[in-house]
């Protein structure tokens, strides 16, 4: 029997009612490299200008300003401030594309090796505590989706709607008073075992995870009302399956690309729970540098998380375009 | 049954609505008039009443490890942080509302280089570019009341970029200029009433970002100073009392959190009224 064209089934530009113009990966990865590379030059620039021009002389504010002159000029040469702001500029560039991040006016040690002593923790915590969110986020977005209008819906509506407004903080002080403090499960100051890591993700996840769970709602509402459903439906699909093999899987694309976009939110969120968990990250290394006026350590540490938070959203950029070929558009 | 739920879900929309006006009239008058409300001093100590659990000897929310009343400190915080929220949000504001409108009116280069700048800013987690402007501004509440609104403007200038753009391809502002109306004129008449809606929402949720960073930055020891009253620095000093007195950790938290409830969710209500269209 020849094939009659079902008029549920989408024709082959129907496609979010979009026609375009196809770029090859190749071209859309050059694009995106640039692009990465002129934020890789932008960061430092905008460290430079907080940390150097903003100040005057970040020197006068290490030493103090009622420092002898010759122990400032002493600074000035040890942190390469004694040049105008253009030379400087040039040679931190110079130097950061050498990987040299300076040494430390405390320990004397280079700031790299220190900040990638500290990395692997806060990376963990932050990977931990998206791992989290996408937990919460994802079944209840899902219940919340497939159940319109029901208990689910509003539960689910009710608990987003607080926990964004729970400030991730407060809740990691919050669970220590529980779990620590209350009922003893988890340890009450830090170390490094994953056991700590437990109770300060659920902190970090919690916030992010009410945040995505209302993406998820609303993309798999979407994915759910499009025409390939029906298809899929009157093929005689069992539910379960039409639901999570195609609604979720097409759902997720929009709320993984988001959940990168909040990884670099779940970086900044971890600095303030290391201090509350007393875990010995990089956050911490940033903030007892700011209270030391460990220059060469702050301006590393801040311009590393920026770093890698602008690799992480080029990666899932990147990662968005290659499963998802409607986004190749030009 | 559905329509049921549907109109329950609408009630509790209400609900959420009434309790969050509530409570920010709440925090009006307590920033406004916090002597009223408040039946202590709020930096005094008193050593011979250290640690009192809530609700005793007429202290409603008990006291902490100096003996300073805890709802009058939470009463007294209000101010500060009203005051934080409102300027660091009006210079992201004015800072966003000069950027966007150049930006999007001279475009080329200009808007070109502008965006770079605010790229490169938003590259940056929030919490880590405030600290690091707090760490060359110094300590104290001022440093972080800009610090904010610097790490602010380029939400604002996004949007009020995006805004003109597109106002100024419409074919009003077209026929307003084939009149003969001068572009300043442009922008006071035409363009910027029609992105109020979006920036009054955008400002309401701002708040509530600023006032948790703000607390934050008081937690770690950046932000307001002992001995003043703030919600971030009473978390702090709750951090090391967790076993004898809890409950110091537990309602500035909750007033806290309670803020940005409100603040979040007027926002969310505001841009849904303002842009029908939406």
């Amino acid at each position: 029997m020849a094939s009659v064209p079902s008029p549920l089934e989408p024709g082959p530009n129907t496609i979010s009612g979009q026609k375009g113009l196809r770029i090859p990966f190749f071209i859309l990865l050059v694009r995106k490299s640039v692009r990465l590379l002129l934020t890789m030059l932008l960061i430092p620039t905008v460290v430079f200008f907080v940390l150097r021009v903003i100040p005057g002389d970040p020197a006068l504010v290490v030493a103090g300003f009622d420092a002898p002159p010759e122990v400032v000029e002493d600074l000035k040469v040890k942190l390469g401030t004694n040049h105008p702001p253009l030379i400087q500029y040039e040679e931190w560039i110079l130097s950061l594309a050498q990987l040299d991040f300076g040494t430390s006016l405390i320990s004397n040690e280079p700031v790299l090796k220190l900040i990638l002593e500290r990395f692997p923790l806060t990376l963990s915590l932050a990977v931990a505590g998206m791992l989290c969110a996408l937990l919460i986020a994802i079944p209840l977005g899902v219940m919340s989706a497939v159940r319109r209008w029901t208990l689910w819906d509003y539960g689910g509506m009710v608990f987003s709607q607080i926990g964004i407004s729970l400030p991730s903080f407060w809740l990691g002080i919050i669970l220590l008073l529980i779990f620590a403090v209350k009922y003893p499960i988890f340890p009450l100051f830090g170390g490094d075992s994953p056991w700590h890591l437990v109770l300060p993700s659920i902190a970090l996840g919690i916030n992010r995870g009410a945040v995505l769970l209302r993406l998820v709602r609303t993309a798999m509402i979407e994915e759910l009302g499009k025409e390939y459903i029906i298809t899929a439906r009157s093929k005689g699909l069992p539910e379960l399956a039409v639901r999570y093999r195609h609604a979720l899987r097409n759902a997720l694309l929009p709320v993984l690309t988001i959940a990168g976009i909040q990884f670099g939110y779940m970086l900044g969120g971890a600095i303030v729970l290391e201090q509350i968990f007393s875990l010995p990250g990089l956050g911490r290394l940033i903030l007892s540098a700011v209270f030391q006026r460990d220059f060469p350590v702050i301006q590393g540490g801040t311009l590393f998380i920026a770093a890698v938070f602008s690799l992480v959203n080029f990666l899932v950029d990147l990662l968005y375009s290659l499963v998802n070929p409607r986004i190749r558009v030009g | 049954m559905r329509i049921r739920i549907r109109r329950k879900r609408q009630k509790i929309q209400k609900l959420f609505l009434f309790t969050s006006t509530v409570y920010l009239c709440f925090l009006l008058f307590a920033a406004f008039g916090s002597s009223y409300l408040a039946p202590h001093s709020p930096t005094i100590q008193d050593l011979n009443h250290r640690l009192l659990p809530p609700l005793t000897e007429g202290r409603i929310l008990g006291t902490d490890d100096l003996g300073r009343d805890i709802w009058s400190r939470i009463v007294y915080g209000t101010r500060p942080l009203l005051i934080i929220g409102t300027i660091s949000v009006g210079i992201a504001l004015a800072g966003g509302l000069l950027m966007g409108i150049l930006a999007g009116a001279m475009g080329g280069i200009v808007d070109s280089f502008i965006m770079l700048l605010m790229d490169g800013i938003l590259s940056f987690p929030t919490v880590l570019l405030a600290i690091t402007v707090v760490s060359v501004l110094g300590y104290g509440l001022g440093q972080v009341t800009v610090a904010l609104g610097i790490v602010f403007i380029p939400v604002f200038a996004r949007l009020v970029r995006a805004e003109t753009k597109s106002r100024l391809t419409e074919g009003y502002v077209e026929s307003s200029r084939a009149l003969g109306t001068s572009f300043p004129m442009i922008l006071l008449r035409h363009v910027l009433p029609n992105m109020m809606p979006d920036i009054i929402a955008q400002s309401t949720v701002t708040f509530a970002l600023v006032v948790v960073i703000e607390a934050s930055l008081s937690f770690l020891g950046l932000g307001t100073q002992p001995p003043e009253p703030s919600w971030g620095l009473m978390l702090k000093e709750s951090r090391n009392f967790l076993y004898q007195a809890p409950w110091m950790a537990i309602f500035p938290g909750v007033a806290l959190a309670a803020t940005v409830f409100s603040f979040n969710y007027l926002g969310d209500y505001l841009s849904e009224q303002l842009n029908p269209i939406r």
